[in-house]
Order: C-alpha cells, then sequence, then structure tokens
C-alpha cells in the first residue's frame, strides 16, 4: 500500500495512505481524546472533542481527527493553544445540558466526560446553562437504568446495538436540541426486543446508561443470621476484575477475588466453572443423542442469556434448536438448592444464591419462566463485574494486598475446560472434549481451530468415523449472519456456539468499562481470553468429565446425564417472542 | 407495545395495506429506501402511526426504532391523523407580535393535545403555520377552509364550539 508522510506535532512518520489523523498522531505517540469516535461502528465526527489543526499548504484549521484522512506532507498540531481552547469550549458546551450529579453518579472516577473536564481545567460547569430538557428515568428493563439527563448523545450506544449486535433497538429522535436516545413510539427498553446484552452500558462514557445495582439487597442478606448467602464466580469474572484495581488489562484475579468474597461474608465462595463442567456434561449427552436419535439439529449453545433472549425474538422458529440445558449460572443455583441443600441439610428457602457474572442478561434470566428447579429461584441476585468491584471497595477491602486463596469444595472445584465458557468457542472447546471421549475413547485436549476472536469460526472434525460439522460466533449481527446461512441450507453444521457479546463473557455487558480511547487500539477481548487459556492450561484436569465433584454429583444425585432427575433439575424450555 | 403515541384508533384498510406493500416490494432493494417508502406511506395513509412503521419494519428488516427515529427527524412526517377540521394558527411575525402564541396555547390546552397532535375522537388537529398572507387580519387562524381574524384568547372557545354543536 502506498505510504505518505506527515508531521505530527514535529514527529515526522510515514503512515499508509488511508489513515486518520488520530490514527497518525497514535502511531507518532499522541493521543487525541475523543467522546463519539468507536472504530468501526461509530465515525461520524460528531462531539468535536477529537478536533486539531491540520495544514495542508493552506494555513493551519481545525478539523475532526477521528474522521479526517491524512494527506502527504500534512501538519498536524494536536495540543496547539487554539486546539485546547476548542475542545474546552466543546466540553463547556456539552457541560450545559448534562445532569452534573457526579458526587453520586455511578461513573464518578471512570467517568470519560468527567476525565477531559479534569484535563482540560474546566473551572466553570455552568459556563453556558440555560433552557434544558428533563427526562425521566427509564427503568422498565430487568438489567438497566437509563438516564437521559446525563446523556452527551455521542450515540456509542446506538451504534454497538445496531451495527455490533445488529439489534438496533435504540436510536436518535426528534431533532435538534430536542433529540434525545431512546425507543421507537417511547416504549420502555423493557417494552422492546432488547436482548439485556448491556454492550450498551459497557461503551458509555458517562453515567447515562447503568445496570440496576443490587449490592446492598446482597451486603443485607449477608447480614441476615438466618440465611445461607452462596457466592459463584463466572469464568470471565477472573479475567476482569482486577482490572476494577488499577491493574492491567489481562490480569488474573482469581485468588484475590475468592479471598475479597470470603472478606464480604459470603458463607461459601463456589465456583460456576463447576456448573460450566456440569452443562457440558449435560449438552454433550444432549448432543449425542440429537445426532443418534434423529433430534433436532443443529444444537445450538444456551449459555448466554442475551443469545437465548435473541433467538427468541428474531429466530423464533429457531428455539428447538437450542440446548434445553439451562446456563451454567441456572444450573449452579438449581444444583445448589437441590443436591447441595439436601447434603447438608439446608432449607432451600433459607440459601440466598448470588452469582457474580460479567453479563447483565444473567439479571433477566434468573427471572426466567422454569428456572426454580426447588421451589424457589434458582438464583436470587445475579450481579455484574462491576458490582462486586463497587463492595469491595465500599467494604475498605484492599484488594491487590489480599492473599490468592481457593474457591471452597465441592461445587468450587472445576476443570480447564469449565474455565474457558468465558471466551468465544470456549463452550465448543469444552464440549468436544468431552465429546470425543464418550464416543471414542480417546482424549484429545486442544481444539485451536474455534478458538480466537474472530466473529464467526468453522470447523469439521472427524469423530468415529463420522464428520461433526460445527460453527462459534459471538456478538449477534454475527450470529444473525450464521443462522441465515443454516436457515437458507448453505451451512449443515451439527453443533453451533453462540454467545451474545464479541469475543465471548469477557467482553460481556458487566464487565469492567474500559475508556474508548484505549478499546479504539488495544483488543480487550484477546487480553482477557488469554487469562482463561492460560488458567485452562495450568489446570490438572481439562476435561469436565473428569472433574471429581461432577462425577460425585451424578453418583449421589443425578444418576446420569440426560437422567430423569437431571432433566428436572438442569433443564429449561424457551419461549416465542416477537420484534420490538 | 402499549406506547403507541397516537390515541386516534387505526382505520386502515386492507387496500392501503396492499398498496404499501406494493410500494415497499418496489423500493425495498434500493439504498436509502427508507425515505421513499414513508413518503409513500404518508400519502396513502395521511400519516404515519405505530401500525404502518410496524409494517414497514417487518417487510424491510429496518428495526422500528430507526423508522420512528427519521419520521421524528422531519417535520414533513406525522405520528397523527388529520382531523375532521384542522385548526391551522399562524405564528408568522405579525400573528405573532399580536398574541397568536398565546392563542396556540389556549388551543393546546383546550383541545389536550400538542401542535400536531389529533384528539381521541379524530374531531380537531391543531398546528401551526408561518404567515397566510392577511397580516392585517392580525392575529389570524383557520379552521379548514375559514378563516378568522383579530382574534383574542376568550374567542377560542366560541370557535370550538361552532365545531363541536
Amino acid at each position: 500500500m502506498e505510504n505518505i508522510t506527515v508531521k505530527v506535532n514535529g514527529v515526522e512518520i510515514s503512515v499508509p495512505k488511508g489513515t486518520t489523523v488520530l490514527e497518525a498522531a497514535h502511531m507518532a505517540g499522541f493521543e487525541i481524546p475523543t467522546l463519539c469516535y468507536m472504530k468501526e461502528i461509530n465515525e461520524i465526527g460528531a462531539c468535536r472533542i477529537c478536533i486539531v489543526e491540520v495544514n495542508e499548504g493552506r494555513g493551519f484549521r481545525l478539523v475532526a481527527s477521528c474522521v479526517y484522512p491524512c494527506t502527504n506532507n500534512m501538519e498536524i498540531l494536536t495540543a496547539s493553544p487554539k486546539v485546547i481552547e476548542s475542545r474546552k469550549k466543546t466540553l463547556e458546551l456539552i457541560l450545559s445540558t448534562h445532569d452534573r450529579k457526579c458526587l453520586s453518579c455511578v461513573r464518578s472516577g471512570n467517568c470519560e466526560l468527567q476525565k477531559l473536564c479534569r484535563d482540560y481545567g474546566i473551572e466553570d460547569a455552568t459556563k453556558y446553562d440555560g433552557a434544558n430538557n428533563t427526562y425521566e428515568i427509564d427503568d422498565s428493563a430487568a438489567h438497566m437504568y437509563r438516564d437521559n439527563n446525563k446523556c452527551i448523545l455521542c450515540r456509542r450506544c446506538v451504534a454497538v446495538c445496531s451495527k455490533t449486535q445488529g439489534i438496533g433497538v435504540i436510536g436518535a429522535n426528534e431533532r435538534g436540541f430536542k433529540t434525545y436516545i431512546g425507543s421507537a413510539f417511547d416504549m420502555g427498553l423493557g417494552e422492546t426486543s432488547c436482548v439485556s446484552c448491556g454492550q450498551c452500558i459497557a461503551v458509555c462514557p458517562v453515567g447515562a446508561l447503568s445496570e440496576k445495582d443490587y449490592t446492598k439487597e446482597v451486603m443485607s442478606a449477608i447480614a441476615d443470621p438466618e440465611k445461607t448467602v452462596l457466592v459463584q464466580t463466572a469464568p470471565a469474572v477472573r479475567a476482569a476484575i482486577a482490572e476494577c484495581f488499577d491493574n492491567p488489562i489481562g490480569t488474573n484475579g482469581e485468588g484475590k477475588m475468592v479471598a475479597a468474597l470470603r472478606r464480604l461474608g459470603f458463607d461459601k465462595v463456589f465456583d460456576t466453572d463447576f456448573a460450566a463442567d456440569l452443562t457440558i456434561m449435560e449438552e454433550a449427552n444432549e448432543f449425542i443423542d440429537r445426532v443418534k436419535n434423529g433430534g433436532k439439529l443443529p444444537l445450538i449453545t444456551s449459555c448466554s442469556p442475551g443469545w437465548v433472549k435473541y433467538c427468541e425474538h428474531y429466530f423464533p422458529d429457531m428455539t428447538e434448536n437450542l440446548s434445553s440445558c439451562k446456563s451454567p449460572q441456572q444450573m449452579f443455583g438449581a444444583t445448589a438448592k437441590t443436591y447441595y441443600a439436601e447434603k447438608m441439610g439446608l432449607d432451600p428457602k433459607n440459601i440466598v444464591m448470588v452469582s457474580i457474572m460479567p453479563c447483565t442478561a444473567k439479571k433477566f434470566e434468573i427471572g426466567r419462566d422454569d428456572q426454580s428447579a426447588a421451589g424457589v429461584p434458582d438464583v436470587d441476585y445475579a450481579l455484574t463485574t462491576r458490582e462486586l468491584a463497587r463492595m469491595i471497595k465500599r467494604a475498605g477491602i484492599n484488594f491487590n494486598a489480599l492473599p490468592d486463596e481457593k474457591f471452597d469444595e465441592p461445587l468450587g472445584l472445576s476443570t480447564g475446560a469449565g474455565v474457558i465458557f468465558g471466551a468465544t468457542g470456549g463452550v465448543m472447546e469444552a464440549a468436544l472434549r468431552t465429546a470425543v471421549y464418550t464416543l471414542t475413547g480417546e482424549n484429545p485436549i486442544d481444539f485451536p481451530e474455534v478458538r480466537g476472536t474472530d466473529g464467526i469460526k468453522e470447523a469439521t472434525y472427524n469423530v468415529a468415523g463420522m464428520d461433526v460439522k460445527v460453527a462459534v460466533a459471538s456478538g449477534l449481527a454475527n450470529a444473525r449472519e450464521l443462522l441465515e446461512k443454516v436457515q437458507s441450507g448453505e451451512a449443515d453444521y451439527q453443533f453451533i456456539e453462540i454467545m451474545g457479546c464479541p469475543g465471548g463473557c469477557v467482553n460481556g455487558g458487566g464487565q469492567p468499562q474500559v475508556e474508548m480511547g484505549i478499546r479504539n487500539f488495544v483488543d480487550i477481548r484477546e487480553k482477557r481470553a488469554k487469562v482463561l487459556y492460560d488458567l485452562d492450561a495450568s489446570m490438572p484436569i481439562r476435561q469436565s468429565h473428569e472433574n471429581p465433584a461432577i462425577k460425585a454429583v451424578y453418583a449421589e444425585y443425578f444418576g446420569e446425564p440426560g437422567s430423569h432427575k437431571a432433566h428436572e433439575v438442569l433443564h429449561t424450555s424457551y419461549v416465542k417472542r416477537s420484534v420490538n | 407495545m402499549n406506547s403507541a403515541k397516537s390515541t386516534v384508533p387505526f382505520k386502515g384498510t386492507k387496500e392501503q395495506e396492499a398498496q404499501l406493500l406494493a410500494v415497499i416490494e418496489e423500493k425495498k432493494g434500493m439504498q436509502g429506501a427508507l425515505m421513499p417508502i414513508l413518503q409513500k406511506a404518508q400519502e396513502i395513509y395521511g400519516y404515519l402511526p405505530i401500525e404502518v412503521q410496524k409494517i414497514i419494519s417487518d417487510n424491510t428488516g429496518i428495526p422500528m426504532e430507526k423508522i420512528y427515529g427519521v419520521v421524528t427527524f422531519y417535520a414533513q412526517f406525522s405520528l397523527y391523523p388529520k382531523g375532521e377540521y384542522t385548526i391551522s394558527v399562524c405564528l408568522g411575525t405579525a400573528c405573532y407580535v399580536k398574541g397568536s402564541g398565546d392563542i396556540y396555547e389556549k388551543l393546546q390546552e383546550k383541545l389536550g393535545i400538542a401542535g400536531g397532535e389529533c384528539t381521541a375522537d379524530g374531531k380537531f388537529s391543531l398546528e401551526a403555520c408561518r404567515c397566510i398572507g392577511a397580516c392585517g387580519l392580525a392575529p389570524v387562524l383557520t379552521v379548514n377552509e375559514d378563516v378568522y381574524g383579530r382574534l383574542t384568547v376568550d374567542d377560542v372557545d366560541k370557535i370550538i364550539e361552532k365545531y363541536t354543536a
């Protein structure tokens, strides 16, 4: 590709033709602040924070660097007095319609707008105060709030919903000063076909979008002597929780997270990875059963509640393809309130099951029908990784100084197969490890074809003389592309793994927010997934069926995978929903 | 979907729907099809209620919100039908300085609707317009073809009464 030369703040560099000014500055070592810009999906040049001065031979002028392409011999100034003045004015204007409740805002401390105001020395936030719109907070969805009083109209949520996820239940309504982000005909988000993935929250630069916080309820349960409060943590949480305590992206926080949960007062600290192993036992069995007995194929995984809800809304004809297995979160709660309760002599009504999830759709999932094996909800509270970090900070626990501790037994025992559930391809790989063993008695561990952050992956494995065609998709726009191929008959897979969020749970809607200035240049999916694959490689047992706690739970309680009892406790049903 | 904005019952016919479906079929493949489809849809139905937007969404695959966003962006698209009587208040400069703003407000209050909307019984719709060239009579409003001039806020009741009798 043809290269051109530009000078960024006097530093000369050579960049490929087509490079934007923002990217060229990054290459030269200068970061330009942004608010609306998201690489590839929201390149709209709307917020004007990324303004810089460029000279293309006709003198310096201000342009939006995120969308302005470099030209040969261009001179770029990223922080001249004129640039700084312009950015300050833009910030002051944004603040004029922003509800500045910084003291009580959930994003205080990691708000991108707040950080810019500090960096640029905004002294008077009220400078352009005047007429303003006020909006009611939308709390209609199970998982989140929308507070448009804090919205800065960057449209990052809109882009991620319509482009990354292919859903588009939110967008800009009205125009000019009256513009607001909402749904068609002002429906509450809960009335739309929103799937609760929470990707909008993960990309919101301010506190306009946030999960429904249940930390207070959980702390009250812990303080109640009548209750036994159990906690389970999803695989992907350990890959990101340390970020909330100033550790680099890709830090394994498992041991300290366990220690912190114990210090918060949970009676037992268990691991959703155990239930991931349990899911594999049931799902591999279901797959083999469907293949042998002419059941509905392809079988599609059901671990991701955002994906499940998406399927119910947008592919209602394919709900029979969904595995009847509950998700690991729900299997865990169901097992805890039946098997474990019985074993320990506990009344399931007195067990409070808390789950820590990288996910906001889990908040929706706990309220679904057919998710109460013991006559009470399988899971009582689903908290996000962010909520857990909030609890740890509030309790004054010095996370980074904690010792590394281990999960409690028996429901804290897991394998390498369980931990990779948190990354795209992980469920498929874990299932293949057990399915191949069940069919052939062989023990292959690595299935590299289904690893990696590609949106759609395909592979064919020859197992016991039969070609097994599998596919893996993450991000719902990718899922749609894959399913349309299946529906048209263009593809004939037997087994498909779908995760609602791009890259899988490691990049879930409940994970710590990463500033877009970093996200635009660093693949957080890959860094967090590496934590999980490293853990997998380091574990002594890497196949679900080898987990001694899993063997015990079948020997003592369920009998065998797919048994009547297992169906009662570990499986569920789906509904067909409409698109709104 | 209980947040449909218009409270006037939808009276779309099978013929109108067939017409709309034909338009969608014709335009659907082209780039930027939504605008011409919406323009035609408004021609067919007179306005773009949730029922019409739903037909467009279901048959184009364009999310409802995207359609609604476009409809609310452009002033020429309406979510509300025209009433039996369209009251149009001139907010042009001459009428405005003579107090037509107060008259417009009084009408909104009296009819219980905002500008651009239609009463639930389908009787009145209210809109603002710019100069109609009768500045000598300012402030002016029209009800369908009837013109009323030199108005005060107190005249509003009488005018409405005339059409409700």
